[in-house]
């Protein structure tokens, strides 16, 4: 998993750096941010003391307003060794007390003109979008009629020609073999391409091949959210493939399971097609029409009525 | 499953032609192949998968084969990218 450290965020928020820098390559591991005001009152039962934390207005006139002994047992208690970083905004004055704490253990303290609400939602959002767990798949990211379709199956099976298929039938290529997933939150994965091979894609006999200058800016996208995956396999005569569609099987990536079909390859069969109709199918789905569903409630009717066939 | 780092010696690193060769190899072989660099893990028998990667001469990589004849594949791969040639 990736980590954010003090630095990046000094420069990513031109923050200023009042105490510690002996600190600055101290790590931030999670996205939470905490705002210890109880803590400032005295409670460090739950004090969350991994997390950064972000001293705003009401915590610092509070602690100002405390007397001097207990203000610097408090604010000491707040310098961890496992906290990444003390924020001040507003642009605040640092209470004494708690400079001289963290320089003592070489804690960073920085400060921002931010206001307190703006700068923890700035932070949340850039730390989220840091340390959000990435993995990288073996396939081929297509956006068909704006579902984010991923095409896994062995080396060799037609992937990537199916991929130029649906290109040239007005589709998006995202990534051709390689996809870098990131998990964005807990139900959404988003895939792009590796900078060095965007737009590019490989063809057994062609070589590589660049989708962007042969078929257009249109035919190309930089990242989309990732909705269903299908697995291409060659036909095994020893194994069922789904005939009514009516159950769903699910694939996991990362924490999130994502609806999966598995579609046997077999001379004759166009891939294209197929996966096109099961984008638009699976957007019907979502929609609230299940063709398969609807049909099966049908069928039970049927037999459910004994006296169907007696007119 | 085998797994082995290994720092990688071919002078060139494996830019375009030698990463077709390496995937070809990884090819000949029906375990499955990987290729780890910093964290990152690709499938070897695929050659934008490994060109993406931008393997140069030097840098630390891990082979993981998976399979029926994952040592031949291991050991395959390992001296074609630890031959400087």
């Amino acid at each position: 998993m990736a980590n954010v450290h003090i630095k990046d965020l000094i420069d990513e928020f031109r923050l200023e750096l009042v105490h510690g820098e002996r600190g600055i390559h101290r790590t931030i591991s999670t996205s939470d941010i905490s705002r210890p005001g109880l803590e400032m009152a005295g409670y460090f039962a739950y004090y969350p003391a991994d997390r950064l934390q972000l001293l705003g207005k009401t915590e610092l006139s509070f602690v100002n307003g405390l007397d001097e002994r207990i203000r610097r047992e408090r604010l000491r208690k707040l310098c961890r060794e496992q906290t990444p970083g003390i924020i001040i905004s507003r642009g605040w004055e640092v209470p004494p007390e708690l400079g001289e704490a963290a320089e003592e253990m070489g804690l960073p303290i920085l400060r921002s003109q931010l206001t307190t609400t703006r700068l923890s939602s700035r932070l949340t959002n850039y730390l989220e979008s840091k340390l959000a767990p990435t993995t990288a798949v073996h396939g081929v990211l297509v956006d068909i009629y704006g579902i984010g379709v991923l095409i896994t199956g062995a080396s060799g099976v037609g992937k990537s020609e199916t991929a130029l298929e649906l290109v040239k039938r007005g589709h998006r290529l995202v990534a051709d073999d390689s996809v870098e997933i990131r998990q964005e939150d807990e139900k959404t994965l988003v895939g792009s391409p590796p900078d060095l091979i965007q737009h590019l894609l490989e063809i057994r006999g062609l070589g590589i091949i660049n989708v962007m200058t042969l078929f257009g800016a249109g035919a190309i996208r930089n990242f989309k959210k990732i909705a269903l995956t299908i697995h291409l396999e060659t036909w095994n005569q020893n194994k069922t493939y789904d005939r009514l569609g009516l159950d769903e099987e699910t694939m996991k990536i990362i924490d999130c399971e994502l609806p999966r079909l598995t579609v046997p390859v077999r001379p004759g069969r166009n891939l294209a097609v197929i996966i096109e109709v099961a984008a638009m199918n699976f957007r019907l789905k979502r929609m609230g029409v299940n063709a398969a569903q609807q049909f099966s409630d049908k069928l039970n009717n049927v037999i459910d009525t004994p006296d169907y066939d007696d007119f | 499953m085998l797994e082995k780092n290994l720092t990688v010696e071919l002078k060139t690193g494996l830019q375009a032609r030698p990463a077709a060769l390496f995937v070809q190899e990884a090819n000949r072989f029906s375990a499955d192949v990987f290729l780890e660099k910093d964290g990152k893990k690709v499938n070897a028998k695929s050659i934008m998968g490994i060109m993406s990667l931008a393997v140069g001469s030097g840098s630390k990589v891990t082979i993981v084969t998976d399979g029926k004849d994952e040592e031949e594949a291991l050991k395959a791969l390992e001296k074609y990218i630890t031959t400087a040639e």
